[in-house]
């Protein structure tokens, strides 16, 4: 059934070329939006290159400290992760780091910025990144406070041309590091691991970050063995966060170890909400908001189908009178609409390539390469079909109630 | 084969009420072939739908082979039209959008059936009615007579027991018409197919083996 249901559809489609232009004109425009919209989720949220072990990782953003006066919210410091996160058992690693931040550099006496992240041995680990020279720095680079440093690709191009890098001299925040690898460029998106320049943070030129006190501006990512240990991690954060002895003023300390998602989500939630929004909240209302996009191109289509029913209505009377029962209608129907949005999505998924590749052009976002891989083709294709659902149903319905012989009053061919 | 008893049409809109069918009561035997004439108007094509089951009698009963169809579902009556009958209308309907042999494969299209086994009946009931030359042309491109017999080629492809025509010569010329009888005639007699048609041509009606009289939705002797 479904192969005649196919069939017949495209010969439709094929003869009614108006109809047919006008209506994936709208379908495609409506779907362009949407996959490029989760291509560039994609590109925040989906596991990718370097942060390969997403799905086992939960990241110690923020810490907030109350008192009954004051409340004070900020990163954590490397002395409250390095003691309380990296002790915490049955997990693989953790890894400490700070925030890229923009540090001159000099070259030929020329002053520039680049993103500066310091961190340590377990970075490269908990994170995969794709050397073109050399290698990381390890643990006991950092251990020894070498002055090493690994760059990526573009900076290498802009220090030293087409040359490499290895063994060369960077100046930058104020020491000198001998360039120990060259990496492949990391989208500003990935917040994580994402900088120019990555050099220890034992070997900083102050070290302000050994003080003891619990706020300060660095991140502890965990590499869990499993992301089943998550809730058993989570918990043992909590118990750590009792632990800790607060200064004066403050009597308490929260936080959490949260996924990516779950990160994303209060991100994107109000900032006034101290307990994270479930990510199926934000999941939920991503979906929401994608359906409602998708509600007025499909009001138009359904209306569309719907006028035409009138210039369809003999073929529904022979068809009924020759033996299909409504329900068989409703489902041809639907598969000529389903069959529609998805050629509409065929054609908005080269369109998206093409809008996606622009936007990677204009360089909006440092290093971030939005791309139309499986997991967004997945979500297109799906998208196209919800679509080709909501707007084909009504119609099929509305047609396939009309009456053999009112259908055939119509006077057609 | 076919049984209306005491069937009566009224269609009702916002003000008028038409009274299309009266009292009427009348049995199709198998294997015969019937002509329906009377004036425009006079309820000659509700009639036909009424024995089509593709309407429903205000009061009354139809019954197909014995059975009464009156409570039958869509599915049930859907099922009935496909195995049992077939249909000429009295404007053709043919689907512009479909070629001359997809418009004959429709009725197949409901039945369990090969694409290729579709196909060589669609093209031998095409064969019969005189087109094989125009299986891939789209109706718009074929004159109205050639119309015509896509049409009876579509009513005949899944052999009906009954197959119900209305003014299927109606558009034709008369030695077109008189082609059109004698595919009729023919079916009726090689295949025994029950025939109910209904014409304005005496001429043509003195052929078939009754004629039933219709006047202002009445049965005339
Ligand atoms: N859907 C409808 N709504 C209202 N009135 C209808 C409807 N269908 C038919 N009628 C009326 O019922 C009567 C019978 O119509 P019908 O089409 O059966 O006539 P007919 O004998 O086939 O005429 P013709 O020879 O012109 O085809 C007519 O008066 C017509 O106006
Ligand atoms: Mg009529």
């Amino acid at each position: 059934m479904l192969k005649n249901y196919l069939k017949t559809a495209i010969q439709v489609l094929r003869r009614r070329k108006f109809f047919t232009f006008i209506s994936l004109f709208g379908v495609s425009l409506t779907l362009v939006v949407l996959m490029v919209a989760t291509a560039v989720f994609d590109q925040i949220l989906g596991p990718q290159l370097p942060e390969i072990h997403a799905d086992r990782t939960l990241g110690v953003y923020s810490l907030e400290m109350r008192g009954a006066e004051i409340i004070s919210d900020s990163d954590a410091s490397y002395w409250f992760l390095d003691r309380y996160v990296r002790t915490l058992p049955d997990i693989e690693k953790v890894t400490i780091f700070s925030q890229a931040a923009r540090s001159a550099t000099y070259l030929d006496g020329e002053k520039f910025e680049l993103y500066f992240k310091r961190t340590d041995g377990a970075f490269w680990q908990v994170y995969g990144f794709d050397f073109l020279e050399g290698g990381p720095f390890l643990a006991e680079d950092d251990a020894n406070a070498e002055k090493v440093a690994v760059i990526n690709e573009t900076t290498r191009r802009q220090l030293y041309g087409g040359s490499k890098a290895l063994g060369r001299m960077l100046e930058i925040d104020g020491q000198r590091l001998k360039i120990k690898g060259v990496v492949r460029d990391v989208s500003f998106l990935r917040q994580d691991p994402f900088s120019d320049v990555w050099a220890p943070i034992s070997a900083a030129r102050s070290d302000t970050h050994l003080r003891p006190a619990v706020l300060g501006s660095h991140t502890g990512v965990i590499l869990a063995r499993h992301r089943g240990d998550f809730p058993a991690i989570k918990r043992a954060f909590q118990a750590r966060l009792a632990e800790v002895e607060l200064p004066e003023g403050y009597d308490e300390l929260s936080g959490e170890a949260n996924t990516h998602f779950e990160r994303f989500s209060r991100v994107m939630s109000s900032n006034q909400e101290r307990t994270v929004a479930s990510p199926w909240r934000l999941r939920f209302a991503i979906g929401l908001a994608m359906v409602l996009f998708m509600i007025l191109p499909s009001l138009n289509l359904v209306n569309i189908n719907v006028s035409r029913i009138l210039e369809r209505a003999s073929e529904i009377g022979v068809r009924k009178a020759f033996g299909a029962s409504s329900w068989t209608l409703v489902g041809q129907f639907v598969v000529e609409n389903v069959l529609l949005t998805l050629i509409g999505g065929g054609i908005a998924f080269v369109l998206s390539g093409g809008v996606l590749s622009l936007l990677n052009g204009v360089e909006l976002i440092p290093y971030a390469t939005f791309q139309l891989n499986f997991r967004v083709f997945v979500y297109g294709l799906l998208l196209a079909v919800i679509f080709g659902l909501i707007s084909g149903v009504y119609p099929a319905w509305k047609m396939s109630r009309l009456h053999p012989v009112t259908a055939l009053r119509r006077r057609s061919l | 084969m076919i049984q209306l008893r005491a069937v009566e049409k009224v269609y009702r809109t916002d003000r008028i009420e038409t009274i299309a069918l009266s009292n009427v009561n009348l049995e199709i035997r198998s294997g015969e072939f019937v002509s329906i004439m009377g004036p425009s108007g006079c309820g000659k094509s509700t009639l036909l739908n009424l024995m089509g089951l593709l309407d429903v009698p205000s009061e009354g009963t139809v019954s197909l082979a014995g059975e009464s169809v009156v409570s039958y579902s869509d599915r049930q009556l859907s099922r009935l039209r496909n195995r049992r009958l077939g249909f000429v209308f009295q404007t053709f309907h043919l689907i512009a959008d479909l070629s001359v042999v997809d418009n004959v494969e429709i009725p197949l299209l409901y039945r369990r059936m090969s694409g290729s086994e579709r196909r060589r009946l669609a093209l031998a009931a095409l064969e019969r009615v005189g087109l094989s030359s125009r299986v891939h042309h789209f109706p718009a491109q074929l004159s109205g007579g050639q119309q015509q017999r896509v049409a009876i080629a579509r009513a005949i492809v899944g052999e009906p027991d009954v197959l119900l025509a209305d003014e299927p010569t109606g558009n034709l010329d008369s030695s077109m018409g008189d082609e059109v009888m004698a595919i009729l005639h023919d079916l009726n007699s090689s295949a025994g197919t029950t025939i109910v048609m209904v014409t304005h041509d005496e001429r043509l009606a003195g052929q078939t083996g009754r004629i039933l009289r219709l006047f202002d939705g009445r049965q005339v002797n």
